[in-house]
Parts: C-alpha cells; sequence; structure tokens
C-alpha cells in the first residue's frame, strides 16, 4: 500500500522536511559481504562506449540545422550598461538571432561580478558567433566593485544572515580547559574545470523543448527551464546520456540553458551554447574561500572542553553558505560548542558546490587544529581523535543510523605506525613526515526516487530511470543491484538512464546520494519483477511460490530442480514482466553520516619549500559497498583532486578589478598524472543496518573531506612548521618553516594560552 | 581551400577554409567525436591524435599543416588492446579524458614496448584528467606492456 509520510530529506548539508509515498519496502537487507554480483569488482558497463569515443556527450551532438550561440559577458566586475545596441552584431553574415537586457532573465545590464551574462547572440557556426559579439556597441560606465572583506564585513554584506549555533556554555568550556590552541585558517577558491564544459543544445517541438545537457540532474533543470519558460513540467525533455564531469558544479541549469532555449524559440532551431574553457573559469561555480578562527579547549586528558569557530565564507555574489561549521559542531563528543558563519557578498562570480562543499574547508581548520593541540598536549593524534569519538549525534543526541569510524581508526593504525620509518628517510633538505585526518560528510541520500525494471521474453531485464551517470559509474551500480536481485549475470542488464522521457524521476548526481538514493529504488524495483516470475514459475510449474528463488539466470527448486529463466519468460514470447521500486523512507530519529580517516605521508625540502605527497592510505565507512573496483576509483579520484586543493589550485582574483586571472588550464594548475602519490584504500563494507533496503552510502565526496588537513598535519610532523593556509606553495610552506625557527629561538611556555 | 586526408587509412578529400584545425574537421566534418575538445587551446590534451604515430593536439593544429601525414584517431585505435584494459583497469570515470589518454598512450608503447612508471608519467603528463583515473592509467599501460604493474 502507498503510504504518506513526511520525511527529512538532505542535499549536501541542507535539510528540508517534505511530504512523499512510499511503497511498502518489502526487502530484507542482504546479508553482509560480497554476494554473487552486489560487493564484488565490476567493469564499467559503459567503459567501453567512453574508451573507444562512442559515447556521445552533449558537446558531441550535430542536430540538423543547429545554430550555435555565444555570450556577451561583463569584462567588469560591477559596472551599467549605459547604452547597448545587438544590430551591428545581428546584422553579420551568418548571424541569425541575438537576445539582451530585459529580454531574458539571466541576461543582465547591470552585471555584479565579471562573466556575469549581458546578451547574446545565434550564428550558423560558433566562430561567427564569437566574431559578432565584437560587433554588439555597448557602452559601460565601470562601478567601484566590493572585493575586500574587511569592508564587506564592516557593510554588512552578506547573502543570508549570518548563522549562530550554539550548545553548552562556551566560556565554561574554556575554564575548565587545561590546554587551549587558538589560530586561524584560510583555504582559496578552487574551480571544478570538469573536462566537458556548462553547456547545452535546446531544440522545440511544437510546446516541448528538448534540452541536451551536461548536467548532474535532469529533473532540476527541467524544472527551472519549465519555470522559466512558463511550461508545464512535462513540456521540457531533459536528456543527458554521458557526462563529461560536474563535481557540484552542474546542480542547475545555467545562463546557458536559457539562452539556448530563447534564442531556439526565436529560431525555430537548434540552439547550441557552450561555455569555452575561459568562461568556464569564471563563470560556473567555484569553491569558494574561507577564513576562519578556531579556538580549541581540552583537558590535559585530550577530552575537548570547548570549540569555538568563527567562519567567513567569501560566495561571491551569489551561491548559498555551504555547512563549514558542520565538522566542528559534528566530528567529537563535545559539550561546548559555539560557531558563527558568515556567507560574505562580493562582486566575485559566485560559488557553485564542489565535492563535499563546507566539510572541505571545515575539515582542514579542525583537523590541523587538533594537532596542533595533540602537539600541545603531548598526546598521540589518533589516540586524541579516540577519546572524543562521539558516540551519537552531537547535535540533537540523535543515534547514528551506523558508525564504523573507530573500526576505520583500528584499520589506519598499521599504517599511522609506519612514521618511525618514514621518520628516518630524511635526507639532506628532505624531511618526512606522516599526519592524519578524521572524515565526517553526509552521504544517506533519501526519498522521491523511483526505478522501472522490465523483463523481456529472452530473460534480459532492462533498468529504467531518468538519473545521470557523471562519471560515479552508478549505470554499473545500478546494474550490479538489479542482476543480484533477479539472480542474472549482469551482462543480461541494461541500464536505460539520462532522459526524462523515458523512465521516472530521480535524484541529483551530487551530495553522495546517488547509490543510496536510486540503489534501493533498483533493488525494489527489480524485487517486484522477481516476485512476478516466482509467481508465473509457481503456477506453471504447479509449485509453491515460497520454494522458489532466483540465481544464476534460474529459478530453483528448494528441491533441487531448476528452470532457466528463459523457460517462464518464453512463455509470454514478447510479453514483458514489468516491476516498479521505489526509495523508502530514510530511518526516523538517526542521523546518517559517512566517515573514514586518512594518512598521508610527505616528504618537504626545507630549503625550497617544496612538498611532495609521497602516500595517502584512506579507509572509509559508507555502509554496504556495491562495486569495489568503482569505489576504489572514486577514493583515488578525490584524493587526486584534494592534493590539487592542498598544493597547487588556486583561482587568482586581481584584487583592484575583480576579474578572474586563473581562466586557462595552464595557469590554473591541476594535478597531472605526475602528481600522483601512492594511494592505498580500503573500504569498512558494513551495511548500515537502519538504512534502506541495501544499507549502502555515497562515496562521491568522503575521500576528498580530510586530504588537506592529512597532509598539513604530515608536513607539521615532518619539519614542525603549522601550515595554515591553503594551497600550501612554496611561499607559504617556507613562511610556515621561517616561523617555526622563530618559535623555537623564543619558547614558549609549555601550556600555552591561559584557559 | 581543398584539403586531402589520410585518417584512419581512409582517404578524405575536403574544402575547409584557412585557419580550420584538425580537430574541427575531425568532429565537425566528418562526425569523428571520439576526439574531444576540453579547452581547445592546447592545455589538456582531450582533443590528442597521432600523426604518423607521434601524438599531436588537434585543436592547435591547422588542418592545411597535416600534409601527407597519416592521422590515427581513437576511432582507429578501438581495437588496440589499451581500450580493453583502460576499461578492465578502470581507467575511465567519466571518460572525457579518456580517448585523448589512450591514443597518447598507443604512441608511447608503440615506441617503447615496456615503459617505466617515470616514463609513463613522463609521457602522459600533458593528458589531464579531472576525475583522477591517472593510477589506474598506469595499471592499464603496464598491462599492456605485458610487466604486470609498476615498480
Ligand atoms: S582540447 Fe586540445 S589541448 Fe585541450
Ligand atoms: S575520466 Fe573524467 S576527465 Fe578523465
Amino acid at each position: 500500500m502507498a503510504r504518506l509520510i513526511k520525511t527529512e530529506k538532505e542535499v549536501e548539508g541542507r535539510y528540508s522536511e517534505q511530504w512523499v509515498v512510499v511503497e511498502e519496502d518489502a526487502l530484507e537487507q542482504w546479508p553482509e559481504g560480497p554476494l554473487r554480483t552486489v560487493g564484488r569488482p565490476a567493469t564499467r558497463v559503459d567503459g567501453l562506449a567512453r574508451a573507444r569515443g562512442e559515447a556521445r556527450y552533449t558537446q558531441d551532438i550535430q542536430l540538423p540545422g543547429m545554430l550555435h550561440a555565444a555570450v556577451l559577458r561583463s569584462p567588469h566586475a560591477r559596472a551599467r550598461v549605459k547604452q547597448i545596441d545587438l544590430t551591428p552584431a545581428s546584422e553579420l553574415a551568418g548571424v541569425r538571432g541575438a537576445v539582451g537586457p530585459g529580454e531574458l532573465d539571466v541576461l543582465t545590464d547591470e552585471p555584479n561580478y565579471e562573466g556575469e551574462a549581458v546578451a547574446a547572440v545565434v550564428a550558423d557556426t560558433a566562430d561567427h558567433a564569437r566574431a559578432a559579439l565584437e560587433e554588439i556597441s555597448i557602452e559601460w560606465e565601470v562601478l567601484e566593485p566590493l572585493l575586500d572583506v574587511d569592508q564587506a564585513l564592516a557593510r554588512e554584506s552578506f547573502l543570508s544572515d549570518p548563522k549562530l549555533y550554539e550548545r553548552g556554555d562556551i566560556e565554561r568550556g574554556f575554564a575548565e580547559a587545561d590546554v587551549v590552541v587558538e589560530a586561524e585558517y584560510r583555504t582559496q577558491s578552487v574551480l571544478h574545470n570538469a573536462l566537458e564544459t556548462h553547456q547545452t543544445i535546446c531544440e522545440w517541438e511544437g510546446e516541448t523543448v528538448n534540452v541536451y545537457t551536461s548536467t548532474q540532474w535532469l529533473w532540476g533543470v527541467r524544472d527551472e527551464v519549465a519555470a522559466a519558460f512558463d511550461l508545464p513540467k512535462d513540456k521540457v525533455r531533459v536528456i543527458c546520456r554521458f557526462m563529461g564531469g560536474g563535481f557540484g558544479a552542474k546542480g542547475s541549469a545555467g545562463d546557458y540553458t536559457m539562452i539556448a532555449a530563447e534564442l531556439a524559440r526565436r529560431t525555430g532551431r537548434p540552439v547550441h551554447c557552450r561555455l569555452d574553457r575561459r568562461e568556464e573559469n569564471v563563470n560556473s561555480g567555484n569553491r569558494n574561500p574561507t577564513i576562519q578562527k578556531l579556538r580549541l579547549g581540552a583537558r590535559s586528558d585530550g577530552i575537548l572542553t570547548a570549540l569555538s569557530a568563527d567562519y567567513v565564507c567569501l560566495l561571491g555574489w551569489d551561491g548559498w553558505l555551504p555547512p563549514t561549521a558542520g565538522p566542528v559542531q559534528m566530528l567529537y563528543a563535545c559539550d561546548n560548542v559555539r560557531t558563527v558563519e558568515y556567507g560574505v557578498r562580493l562582486n566575485s562570480p559566485p560559488m557553485d558546490a564542489f565535492r563535499a562543499p563546507g566539510f572541505v574547508e571545515g575539515t582542514f581548520g579542525l583537523e590541523c587544529a587538533l594537532d596542533e593541540l595533540a602537539a600541545k598536549l603531548d598526546l598521540d593524534p589518533l589516540e586524541l581523535r579516540r577519546r572524543n569519538h562521539a558516540d551519537h549525534d552531537p547535535l540533537d543526541e540523535r543515534p547514528f543510523s551506523g558508525k564504523q569510524l573507530m573500526e576505520c581508526y583500528r584499520r589506519a593504525e598499521p599504517h599511522w605506525e609506519r612514521r618511525h620509518e618514514v621518520h628516518a628517510r630524511a635526507d639532506g633538505p628532505w624531511k618526512h613526515g606522516v599526519g592524519i585526518a578524521t572524515q565526517l560528510w553526509y552521504g544517506g541520500g533519501g526519498p522521491p526516487s523511483y526505478a522501472w525494471v522490465r523483463l523481456a521474453g529472452d530473460g534480459t531485464a532492462t533498468v529504467l530511470t531518468a538519473m545521470q551517470d557523471i562519471g560515479t559509474g552508478t549505470r554499473t551500480a545500478m546494474a550490479q543491484i538489479a542482476a543480484e536481485e533477479l539472480g542474472l549475470p549482469v551482462e543480461r542488464v541494461t541500464v536505460e538512464l539520462g532522459d526524462t522521457a523515458h523512465g521516472p524521476y530521480a535524484v541529483v548526481s551530487g551530495g553522495s546520494s546517488t547509490t543510496p538514493s536510486m540503489g534501493p529504488a533498483v533493488r525494489a524495483a527489480a524485487g517486484d519483477v522477481a516476485r512476478q516470475i516466482r509467481e508465473i514459475a509457481a503456477q506453471r510449474f504447479d509449485v509453491e511460490e515460497r520454494v522458489l528463488s532466483l540465481a544464476e539466470g534460474k529459478v530453483i527448486n528448494a528441491d533441487g530442480g531448476s528452470w532457466l529463466l528463459e523457460e517462464i519468460t518464453g512463455l509470454l514470447e514478447d510479453g514483458q514482466i514489468l516491476g516498479k521500486g521505489a526509495r523508502g523512507p530514510n530511518p526516523a530519529g538517526m542521523r546518517v553520516m559517512t566517515y573514514g580517516i586518512q594518512v598521508a605521508e610527505v616528504a618537504v625540502d626545507v630549503e625550497t619549500g617544496e612538498v611532495v605527497v609521497e602516500r595517502i592510505y584512506a579507509v572509509h565507512d559508507i555502509g554496504r559497498v556495491i562495486n569495489p573496483l568503482g569505489a576504489e576509483s572514486q577514493i583515488e579520484g578525490g584524493i587526486i583532486q584534494a592534493i590539487g586543493h592542498s598544493l597547487s589550485e588556486q583561482r587568482l582574483l586581481d584584487p583592484r578589478s575583480g576579474k578572474v586571472l586563473t581562466r586557462t588550464l595552464d595557469a590554473y594548475k591541476l594535478p597531472t598524472i605526475a602528481d600522483v602519490p601512492e594511494i592505498v584504500s580500503e573500504l569498512v563494507d558494513v551495511p548500515d543496518a537502519h538504512l534502506t533496503n541495501l544499507g549502502s552510502k555515497g562515496l562521491g565526496e568522503p575521500p576528498i573531506v580530510p586530504t588537506a588537513a592529512a597532509i598539513a598535519n604530515a608536513i607539521r610532523d615532518a619539519t614542525g612548521a603549522d601550515v595554515r593556509s591553503l594551497p600550501i606553495t612554496r611561499e607559504e610552506m617556507l613562511g610556515a618553516l621561517h616561523e617555526a625557527d622563530e618559535r623555537r629561538r623564543v619558547p614558549e611556555r609549555v601550556g600555552a594560552a591561559p584557559a | 581551400m581543398v584539403v586531402e586526408l589520410t585518417i584512419n587509412g581512409n582517404a578524405y578529400e575536403l574544402e575547409a577554409p584557412v585557419g580550420r584545425t584538425l580537430a574541427e574537421v575531425l568532429r565537425l566534418d566528418l562526425g569523428l567525436t571520439g576526439t574531444k575538445i576540453a579547452c581547445g587551446e592546447g592545455h589538456c590534451g582531450a582533443c590528442t591524435v597521432q600523426l604518423d604515430g607521434v601524438p599531436v593536439l588537434s585543436c592547435i593544429t591547422l588542418v592545411h599543416t597535416v600534409g601527407d601525414r597519416e592521422v590515427t584517431t581513437i576511432e582507429g585505435l578501438r581495437e588496440h588492446p589499451l581500450v580493453e584494459a583502460f576499461v578492465e583497469a578502470d581507467a575511465t570515470q567519466c571518460g572525457f579524458c579518456t580517448p585523448g589518454q589512450i591514443v597518447t598512450a598507443s604512441a608511447l608503447l608503440a615506441a617503447n614496448a615496456s615503459p617505466s612508471d617515470d616514463e609513463i608519467r613522463h609521457a602522459m603528463a600533458g593528458n589531464l584528467c579531472r576525475c583522477g583515473t591517472y593510477p589506474k592509467i598506469e595499471r592499464a599501460i603496464h598491462t599492456v606492456a605485458g610487466d604486470g604493474g609498476g615498480s
């Protein structure tokens, strides 16, 4: 029976309550450990298509008669258009239309950051369109941008109200502390730089618009386009079968989609609007910089008595306040906590979610400060973390739905113990060290999410759901889940996704929510089919349904006999067995999180400031693992992005003009294959007993969370220097070494700041 | 201006204006979209093809400079053992960089049948992968080289 319930929904740490209708979830969780297909390494079902260059990404789609749009973006961080005339551009040969401020919501004549869209032209080729932009006659009044964070704070230029959180009595907490650590940490802005840039092709068919777009969320784009063009939602069809990376920045429709839709409507032809790499680096979102002031108090036995943190998040002109205080609030048991988060609005390009937004930044500050505390307490950093383990959610005393963090700590122990031999590697100016950091993040997913499964007469199954595979391997994971439930080899399952017209509603591929949201729905749909197969077989062969099970492509009778699945489905010839499944609710009154710890080994050249990451060990708890091979890739990918975040990546803004200086992949330093250390990873792989019929959580984000802090802590272990600002460039490193030298010369009193 | 090309063993003759890049001809004129464009300015390697076996960036190669050199794209390497090896090693996540990676790696293996880790890193450093498949790429190349993995 369908049940109407109110459930808590979480995406990237943002909670909301919503009504959902859930079907009774009749399926028990599978037993722990690798099964026939689930829990065993599977190569990607779409791997060949991608590797052979057959997979068609949005960028590869060429529709007959397709035109190309180019966008005039503000060259100024803050300005007003005094006069604009599109005519000279529209009159050029090959140009088919133009649109300016006042004609479309995403176009403005008062841009508030560099790159904000002002006008667009559409032409026969992308070159024609770009050339035509040059001909638009425009007169600017350039205004003074607000770029200085102190000034912004003084003027209270906030995107939303500052967020205050308090529990216990922070003053009493510090009074009870034997040791206090106080420090400021800074993190930089980094750019997503997915290799496929943001882009959309729109094509109208009567009252329907087909939107081919590189997106992490088909349904979100559908809703935005429907609202913008005042269409019934299902008159917008959104398609993305192969997607070239998102990392958080492709969660919404974007100006390029609206521009393509409008120009396609006007010209009656398909229109492609594609950001080039330079636009991508200015205008497609970024991880916002933070300034963090932390104060930690602990008793001499290491028990935390007070945590206080002020976060200034430089969001840019738009966006939202990510949960930067999350780790301080939730990672450790501490009675007295106070956090304030300011979301500062500046005339710089808007932030967007970037793989574990907020927690990456917040974990860097907290986990570095914790090691500084451990040093003062002369306590083993791993032991300090164990002593402050949160047995239940410190926010509201809720039980955690499943938490294997202590097991992660136990498995990390031998890697942490390597530090003695690592120290011994010191050679000339090269010092070696080991550091750890703990990971906490969401990743439980939630309803609504649906899937259908159809089983054909030849005994092959197709999973239909309008979700996306953004490169995380969800197609493969869904195929494994359906195969497991149907007792089929994975080769006999096809997953059709990426089209809102071909399958039911699915969750955003963000917030590590895809597998935990979609997996249970797919399993339920396959379970629905499996039940029908047993019912049909029972009637056909005159046996009791409860003695039948599905395995190895057969229906197996408890007495040992079996029939090939095709013997049953074949009866129907072209008839199909159809199943549907919905994601059930999250466990009421429980907090669902993911956990882990990473151990970094680094080498630092104390003369030049060069830092080399030599090894990362990672262990995470994400409940049941569906595909260990894909999971390992996710972990490696997250860690490699984190190494870029830690050491080389940084969006540079000109402090006076607010223009982005790092616009190319030459100027913006992504990690290359030569920057990759040895990465050793494992997953605890114990299903979360309370979470859905699967017990699985998401893994997209956890691996990127603790790496930067682990690296900084390893640097302290190697050199005694406190690096508190990302990225750890040579300059930053040499500065920290210099400070450490100074400190050694003027020894501090042990016990430091008075409590 | 007419240009004659040999691509993956097939001869083509087509009209291309001066300034047209090889990548544009491959992708837009011939529909060979396995070659990807990620930066269009020579910084990422996604558009890598081979000219007489040498990896070049097709986004900054003008089609009229190709001459009689043989063009090999991912479409011409679909049966190369690296393709299977990339899938087996899980060296493709979003896959957008993958064709370029395979084109570069196949040129490496043709020149050096069993490259060391350092040689692989040197040869592949111009092919960016934002998803971070690098460890798996190394593994895939080693498998094909038949040396069973790196040092
Ligand atoms: S697309 Fe040619 S190097 Fe980036
Ligand atoms: S697999 Fe996504 S960029 Fe390499």
